[in-house]
């Protein structure tokens, strides 16, 4: 590995770009919407629940908030492994049959980010609850009521959140390799065929869908910012 | 609502007593200011008086979780337009939508904040986000509306914009209860004056004769700018 070998990657990634090679535009597009699919449901339980967390106060709330965020750092083998035994066939969900299939993936991902989501959302709400629960206890809206409220208000700084989940989704590999089985063109994502070049020895390749995978990655999040600045910018 | 009546309340935080056998009648009628040095638990006061804080004695009728509608020493504007501020709470009033939206107009056309309805709530002027502040509590339309030191920092002009957006919410039968340290600002607006010193009432009453002529000591020195708290 030589830097004669990042030139040659970096010429076949503009390769597999600009000849939009088939296989790869599969892959990509694989690896999307598992990770966007998996995004939606962790969003969907991560962020009520993050808000939730925000606002209760119960006994034991504490130690809930460590657990939350002792399980930001899941090793994404752990979690995979864990899922491949509750869908593998022997398995409580085998009856299912989702094992190597992408919707075991997208489940995979949603298990690993929905904490991160929680956790993030958790702190970022809990700063602006402060700021707004006298304000809205004076209005006559308890903590239940301002969940709602609190997700709106602070849709600017848990777009951040969104992005982070969705960053370690699609970086991810270990998870989807182990309950997907980085099947061709059925379960192979980015990061898979990335593993699966390296291992190979297929080192430009590899490194070309690395580049190909930054780009996308960096793309979406350069967007999704520039659109919360401009509408930050609108909405204060 | 009206009229509130608080008897012998008491309230302490971290074993400091703020408030000690604190007494007083709200009854509908021109403003009752209260007054007195930094520190002497006016805002503690409008906080038990709103129901924000419960009163560690004494009690307070009619029980309520929260009584009127209260504007803030700092008020906070939710990350919300500006016609989006007004509307909020009458939303959480449980007021139908046609109505939210027609008093929402009217309350930022009485504060002048009409041609800024869709602007973000937070980029305001300083002297703007308290006129707005106002128009929130005043588009419930309360019964009783509490304001802590409505015009802290504020200059001169927005400061008497504020004073004709609070008498004329008075003048629609809001009575009003707020605290000011501006004693030109309390003639102008009191109708009735409660004169707090260290956590207790010193004097209580009709304005005139407590500007004119104060029975004690420490309100005579309050008023000659002599008492620092
Ligand atoms: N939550 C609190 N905890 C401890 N002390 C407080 C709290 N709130 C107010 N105080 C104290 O109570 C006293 C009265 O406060 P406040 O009602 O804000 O006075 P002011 O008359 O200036 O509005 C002050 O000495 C203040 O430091
Ligand atoms: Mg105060």
């Amino acid at each position: 590995m030589d830097v004669q070998d990042l030139g040659s990657a970096f010429v076949a990634a503009m390769a597999l770009v600009r000849h939009g090679d088939p296989d790869m535009l599969a892959i990509l597009g694989l690896s999307l919407r598992v990770s966007l699919a998996a995004l939606g449901i962790a969003a969907l339980v991560g962020l009520p629940l993050g808000a939730l967390l925000a606002v209760a106060r119960f006994p034991g709330r504490r130690a809930v908030v460590v657990a939350l965020n002792a399980l930001m750092g899941l090793p994404p083998v752990v979690a995979g492994l864990m899922i491949y035994l509750l869908l593998s066939r022997s398995g409580p969900l085998g009856a299912w049959g989702l094992l190597f299939t992408p919707q075991a993936m997208v489940i995979a991902q949603a298990v690993l980010i929905t904490p991160i989501l929680a956790a993030l959302s958790r702190q970022v709400l809990e700063a602006l609850w402060e700021e707004y629960a006298e304000t809205l206890r004076s209005f006559g809206a308890g903590p239940w009521r301002a969940v709602p409220t609190l997700l709106w208000d602070g849709r600017f700084a848990l777009l951040t959140v969104l992005l982070a989940g969705f960053g370690r989704a699609s970086a991810e590999v270990g998870a989807v390799i182990l309950v997907g089985g980085n099947i061709e063109g059925a379960t192979r994502t980015m990061t898979t065929a990335i593993a699966l070049e390296t291992s190979k020895g297929d080192l430009p390749l590899a490194l070309a869908l690395g580049l190909v995978l930054m780009v996308i990655v960096l793309g979406v999040n350069a967007l999704a910012q520039l659109l919360r600045d401009a509408a930050l910018r609108r909405a204060g | 609502m009206l009229p509130i009546e608080a008897e012998a309340l008491s309230y302490a935080a971290g074993g400091v007593a703020i408030l000690q056998d604190v007494s007083l009648r709200i009854e509908a009628g021109p403003p009752l200011l209260i007054l007195g040095p930094n520190g002497a638990g006016k805002s503690v006061l409008l906080r038990l008086l709103h129901g924000l804080l419960r009163p560690g004695r004494g009690r307070i009728t009619p029980e309520a979780p929260t009584r009127g509608a209260m504007v803030f020493q700092r008020p906070v504007l939710l990350r919300r337009s500006v016609g989006a501020n007004i509307r909020y709470p009458l939303a959480l009033a449980g007021l139908p939508w046609a109505e939210r939206r027609r008093r929402a107009a009217a309350a930022l056309e009485e504060v002048g904040l009409a041609a800024l309805a869709d602007r973000p709530a937070r980029r305001l002027s300083g002297g703007e986000q308290q006129r707005l502040a106002l128009a929130r509590a005043a588009a419930l339309a309360p019964p009783v509306l509490f304001l802590d030191e409505p015009c802290a920092s504020l200059d001169p002009a927005a400061t008497r914009a504020v004073e004709e957006i609070i008498a004329g919410i008075a003048a629609r039968g809001t009575k009003i209860v707020m605290t000011t340290h501006d004693l030109g600002q309390a003639r102008r607006l009191a109708g009735e004056v409660v004169f707090l010193h260290r956590g207790r009432v010193v004097e209580a009453g009709p304005a005139r004769p407590f500007f004119n002529g104060p029975a004690s000591a420490e309100a005579a020195a309050f008023l000659q700018g002599d008492l620092l708290w």
